[in-house]
């Protein structure tokens, strides 16, 4: 059965959602065929940016609504959400989208990984793993992991075509010569499938390794800069280094989570401004309190 | 002659910047007064170049400004695209994985002009290196000089810092940069240091074709010396064929042992330097030979 004969009978189950207004999930039907079309695109040319027609949300370019858009076109009546911000399942542009979506779509919501079916996210991966059930969508501001070279659309657009690839090496090479390793912490470029450069988004270090043969399929989408682009499930990605000079994720060696207590996963470091003491909390605040729960 | 087969093959090259017209035959004749198009304004940049470089020779090209000189150069080294002509290189030139891509059985690759961009960008990786007049065309002026040395060696393949900053240390040395200075910026360099910087960069892919576009034009006369010595030594220590490109006939003399003339984009006499500069046949030939200062 089509993806769209599939909506329509269960949106004739669901008399209530039909009375608010707006189709299923917010935006027209083919808005959302249009972007996933693009999504089918991206997962066929793993790591390619597919253009695509950004549309108008009730929250501004630049607030996610990249990553709004392939919720919306993906969600189904049977979807669990999460939402997160850096990790964090509370904070205002996470609750503002998780509730949205749940309004426009009549879906439960949860903080929990590995109850959701469906996760948002700006700039984290969930530090428990994640099945090949989900999908992991992730917000993205700047698509084009070539900008910080090239400032010309046209120019990384003919550099990704023929994958001359020298300069963003080139930018790393530099940047070990300043400064003796690789000074980029977030956004870290990687090589997907062997072929394009992609910007993994503004994630950490810390979550690029997660992206790399993973089970999960993780989409991005960038409203403001009209691009989605994909990692499907088992696919490589691998991180720019030099066989001297190895990619490493951040240290947390001899820190652990105040709440919690772990001493595994990425953590923010809050810094006491009464007697400037340093104390570290997990930033994936659905698996803390998980953790501390049980 | 030569009884070796020529390395590059160049034949019949051609290159217009406009739309010709019926009326352009008139202009592609280096007997014309000019090779713009008086009726549509065409320029014929190059009217059929033929010519072949051997190995380790050094081929010189002469000509007014305006000849196709710098045209020449550009559609070889892929910037340009030719409107005609072939351009082949031979198989001992190419060697691994890249052979099955431009080679079927003959001796000499596909036309070269035909590959796509990416294919073009191969080739350029792996054989050719170029020197321009401008060290601003040829160098990252805020890149140091090591990473612009590094960015070839990186398109080469190369992901070792620690190799990578060993060969362009040897080749800043054989450059007579001081090595020390291999992580400063070319824009801090004088006119001649960015012009050796550039050399090094050229040369760091070890190319088997060397394209020199005006290298010594600009810079002073003992700094002149001091390059064309370089090239010089680095040609025969290399084993490099080289396309040198210059209006200046002490230049030309110095480095190679052949020669083409050229005239609004045409070829008007070729032959061993010595000859040409002794002996010239052509009008135009005479006229640059007895022009010189």
């Amino acid at each position: 059965m089509r993806m769209s004969e599939w909506l329509t009978t269960h949106l004739e189950k669901n008399d209530d959602h039909r009375n608010l207004g707006y189709p299923f999930g917010f935006m027209d039907e083919g808005a959302k065929r249009e972007i996933r079309r693009a999504v089918l695109k991206a997962v066929a040319i793993p790591g390619y940016q597919v253009p695509y027609g950004s549309r108008e949300m009730p929250i501004a370019r630049g607030w996610g609504t990249g990553g709004l858009q392939i919720t919306l076109s993906l969600v189904t009546p049977e979807d669990v959400l999460k939402v997160i911000d850096q990790g964090c399942d509370d904070s205002v542009n996470a609750v503002n989208i998780k509730t949205f979506v749940a309004k426009v779509a009549g879906i439960p919501v949860t903080t929990d990984t590995v109850m959701a079916s469906l996760i948002q996210t700006r700039h984290r991966i969930p530090e428990e793993p994640m099945s090949r059930d989900q999908i992991l969508v992730l917000q993205v501001p700047y698509p084009e992991a070539l900008r910080e070279v090239e400032p010309s659309e046209a120019e990384t657009r003919r550099m990704h075509a023929e994958a001359d690839y020298a300069r963003m090496w080139l930018y790393l090479y530099e940047d070990i010569v300043r400064f003796g390793e690789i000074t980029i912490s977030y956004r870290y470029p990687v090589t997907v499938n062997g072929r394009y450069i992609m910007d993994p988004s503004p994630i950490p270090r810390w979550d690029v390794p997660k992206l790399h043969r993973a089970e999960t399929l993780f989409l991005f989408g960038a409203g403001r800069e009209k691009r989605i682009y994909a990692v499907p499930p088992h696919t490589d990605v691998v991180p720019l280094e030099f066989e001297d000079h190895l990619f490493r994720v951040e240290d947390f060696s001899d820190k652990f989570c105040a709440r919690c207590g772990a001493t595994d996963t990425f953590l923010d470091e809050i810094i006491d401004s009464e007697n400037g003491g340093r104390t570290y909390f997990c930033s994936d605040t659905g698996y803390c309190a998980k953790r501390s729960v049980s | 002659m030569n009884p070796e087969k020529p390395l590059i093959r160049v034949r019949a090259l051609g290159k217009r910047f406009g739309e010709g017209c019926i009326r352009c035959k008139g202009v592609t004749d280096p007997e014309a007064a000019s090779n713009r198009c008086p009726r549509c304004g065409t320029i014929h940049a190059l009217s059929g170049v033929s010519f072949d470089v051997y190995p380790n020779e050094a081929l010189g090209v002469v000509g007014e400004s305006g000849s196709g000189k710098s045209t020449l150069v550009r559609l070889l080294h892929f910037e340009w695209t030719a409107d005609r002509g072939s351009f082949h290189i031979h198989r001992r030139a190419v060697t691994g994985p890249m052979t099955e891509t431009f080679f079927n059985g003959d001796e000499y690759s596909y036309n070269l002009l035909d590959i796509s961009p990416f294919q073009k960008r191969q080739i350029r990786n792996a054989l050719m290196g170029i020197v321009y007049q401008n060290p601003n065309l040829g160098l990252r002026m805020q890149v140091s000089s090591g990473g612009n040395i590094a960015e070839r060696l990186i398109a080469a393949g190369f992901r070792r810092i620690g190799t990578m900053r060993e060969r362009a240390g040897g080749l800043l040395e054989k450059t007579e940069i001081p090595v020390a200075r291999m992580d400063e910026a070319p824009s801090r360099f004088s006119g001649g240091m960015q012009q050796r910087v550039q050399i090094a960069k050229a040369l760091s892919n070890n190319p088997l074709i060397l394209f020199l576009d005006e290298v010594t034009t600009g810079l002073d006369l003992s700094v002149q010396a001091r390059v064309l010595d370089l090239i010089r030594s680095l040609k025969d220590e290399l084993k490099l064929s080289m396309l040198v490109v210059s209006h200046d006939l002490g230049v030309i003399r110095l480095l190679c042992q052949r020669t083409l003339v050229m005239k609004s984009g045409c070829v008007v006499e070729s032959g061993l330097t010595d000859q040409i500069l002794e002996d010239p046949q052509h009008r135009y030939t005479q006229l640059l030979v007895s022009s010189r200062l």
